[in-house]
């Protein structure tokens, strides 16, 4: 029971890392990118190749998964997607989906379509018990290094000039531009953010989920659900979305593994019903 | 946004005329129609390709209808013809080739009326919400069927339904091996669908979706009943390609669970989208095309055709807005104005 609970609070939290900066790009600039997925592969790859490939430590992966997908996405929006933002949604999900196809064949070229399986580093493989809960060393680091991701992004948000800078932004683009803010460098500057801490969740990620390159594609439809049920216009919205989808999913499948993959979309159908806004979005304007 | 432009070049102040006037036949279109007929003489050994265009065609345009005129962006029109291939071959596969549950058309109609069913009950879900959430429902809707196509033992989980036999077509034509009769029998179902949605948008209802997906607000403002006119056009779109769906099982006589996944309803999506959004010729054209692509590309490297899907959909996004009916009207309204200033 708690162990399922804990397996649910660390599944929850990578998810949460993984969609948070999908979140804020939507908030801020209203673009809706399904290939934020291809960012996340990127860093499961970027971990697989340097691990397995090159024998350096897991623990060197991680930042560099954070920082090849952030200067990735930075180059990406300066070049593609800044074409786009003031264009229709449609345009918006072709244009991503195009994205994704792109990513999965070419991932597919040059790793194979095969799983790619994270062996984890000795110090992290092994198992806790306490109080009868029998946890995962990984798993608990995990759970502290979203821990402390969550807090850091909270405070640069709450108390940063930055921060202050893309809330005003999100809430509203013109006033915000007219006080002299340059937006569309806040939101480059998101965007890398954004992209990649994705990369640095699928890099957490791949011992999970043994990476391949549909991964963008089944992801899609959690990303979705964390932004529309935790709303866009704060990150404790998504936050809670994400850890709920987490814990449900995880217990989804272990106490009825022949229904199991129906919960969080069950949990989908029911908040659109009861709260069409968003579990924890409120009613806007826009 | 070719419709609109449209629109704007025959205003009038009586929308009666207009609606007349949009709804008249012009040359092209009968070519298009002729040129698919005489395709039964002009290659008789490519039916079975035909056939699959026809089929991708209808599939298509029953997304044009929900996308291109209600401004629903879908990306889970798969469920729907899954559910209608995996309805019509199910009961053509229990009548065992006799009367009542193999006819053809009691197999069309008994899947329109299943995929129709279950889009007039996800159509409430789709309406609550933005593009966002829309994205999210229908998606997850479709990742739903797929699962339930996959768990239940009388759809066959992942080996498909094996082993339908349709009767023969009204009871006189067989479907033969090389496809003849299957094509032709597609080909009229889509010209028989083509013509229903034809008139529904150039009808009053169809004028008031275009509003809709102009300004939901103001549309709501002038008294269009906005709910009710997405409910009927998304449950009528799921009924499309529920048909579309069973056309599949029953030409193929085999149902798989690649009917339900993610990639028919993606490729569906760049069909419209290829052959421009809103225009009903555009999921025709735009399925030739796509079927074209997919045989000069695929059948050099068939593990990276989706590259060049990505690819062609980002390209078009970026730099040809309308498709290929956007092109072709760009430039007979070149053509015209040369004309004009000729004159």
């Amino acid at each position: 029971m708690l162990t399922i609970l804990f397996d649910g609070i660390a599944y929850g939290l990578l998810l949460f890392i993984l969609a948070v900066g999908l979140s804020i790009t939507l908030g801020l600039m209203n673009f809706i990118n399904l290939a934020h997925g291809a960012f996340a592969m990127a860093g499961g790859y970027i971990t697989v190749i340097m691990v397995h490939r090159f024998g350096i430590s897991f623990f060197w992966s991680l930042p560099a998964a954070f920082i090849i997908t952030a200067v990735l996405g930075a180059f990406l929006e300066r070049t593609l997607y800044v074409h786009l933002y003031d264009k229709s949604h449609l345009d918006q999900v072709l244009f991503s989906l195009g994205l994704i196809f792109m990513s999965v064949a070419a991932v597919d070229y040059f790793m194979g379509a095969n799983q790619q399986i994270v062996n984890l580093p000795p110090s992290l493989d092994g198992r806790l018990q306490f109080f009868g809960a029998s946890i995962g060393y990984y798993r608990l680091f995990v759970i502290i290094l979203c821990s402390l991701l969550t807090i850091g992004l909270q405070l640069v948000l709450t108390k940063t000039r930055f921060g202050s800078r893309l809330r005003a932004s999100v809430d509203d683009q013109r006033v915000a531009r007219g006080l002299g803010i340059d937006v569309s460098r806040i939101f480059a500057l998101t965007f890398a953010m954004g992209s990649g801490l994705a990369g640095l969740g699928g890099a957490l990620g791949a011992p999970f989920f043994n990476i391949d390159p549909t991964f963008p594609l089944k992801f899609m439809i959690y990303f979705l659900i964390v932004i529309a049920v935790g709303g866009t216009t704060t990150i404790t919205g998504p936050f809670f979305s994400a850890l709920l989808l987490g814990v449900a999913d995880v217990a989804g499948k272990y106490y009825v593994p022949a229904i199991g993959g129906f919960i969080i979309y069950t949990i989908m159908v029911a908040v659109l019903i009861f709260r069409p806004q968003g579990l924890f979005g409120r009613v806007t304007g826009r | 946004m070719t419709s609109l432009a449209a629109g704007a070049r025959v205003a009038t102040a009586d929308p009666g005329a207009h609606l007349v006037a949009k709804a008249r036949w012009r040359w092209p279109e009968f070519l298009l129609w002729l040129f698919a007929i005489a395709l039964i003489w002009l290659a008789p050994s490519r039916y079975l390709l035909f056939n699959e265009i026809a089929i991708l065609a209808l599939l298509a345009l029953s997304i044009d209808l929900v996308l291109g005129f209600a401004g629903i962006v879908t990306l889970g029109q798969g469920a729907f013809y899954g559910l209608g291939a995996y309805t019509a071959g199910l009961m053509a596969k229990h009548g065992i080739g006799t009367f009542p549950w193999s006819d053809p058309l009691l197999g069309l109609l008994g899947a329109g009326l299943v995929a129709g069913f279950v889009g007039f009950l996800s159509s409430f879900l789709v309406l609550r919400g933005s593009d966002l959430t829309r994205l999210m429902v229908t998606l997850g809707v479709a990742l739903i069927v797929q699962e339930l196509g996959n768990k239940f033992r009388w759809t066959g989980g992942a080996d498909g339904v094996q082993g339908v036999m349709p009767a023969p077509l009204l009871g006189l034509f067989d479907f033969d091996i090389f496809g003849r009769t299957a094509y032709l029998y597609s080909l009229s179902v889509l010209f028989v669908l083509f013509l229903l949605a034809r008139a529904l948008v150039n009808s009053p209802s169809g004028l008031s979706l275009r509003a809709i997906k102009g300004n939901v607000i103001r549309a709501r403002a002038i008294g269009i009943p906005v709910e009710r006119r997405l409910v009927v056009i998304y449950t009528i779109g799921a009924a499309y390609a529920g048909i579309a769906g069973a056309l599949l099982a029953q030409t193929t006589q085999f149902v798989s669970l690649d009917v339900l996944s993610f990639e028919k309803s993606a490729d569906a999506l760049l069909i419209v989208v290829f052959g421009g959004v809103g225009t009903l010729y555009g999921a025709l054209v735009g399925s030739i095309a796509f079927k074209a692509m997919y045989d000069v590309l695929a059948s050099a490297t068939p593990e990276y055709w989706s590259f060049w899907l990505g690819l062609a959909l980002v390209l078009l996004v970026l730099f040809a807005r309308g498709g290929i009916i956007g092109l072709l009207t760009a430039l007979r309204d070149r053509l015209d104005r040369a004309r004009s200033a000729r004159a």
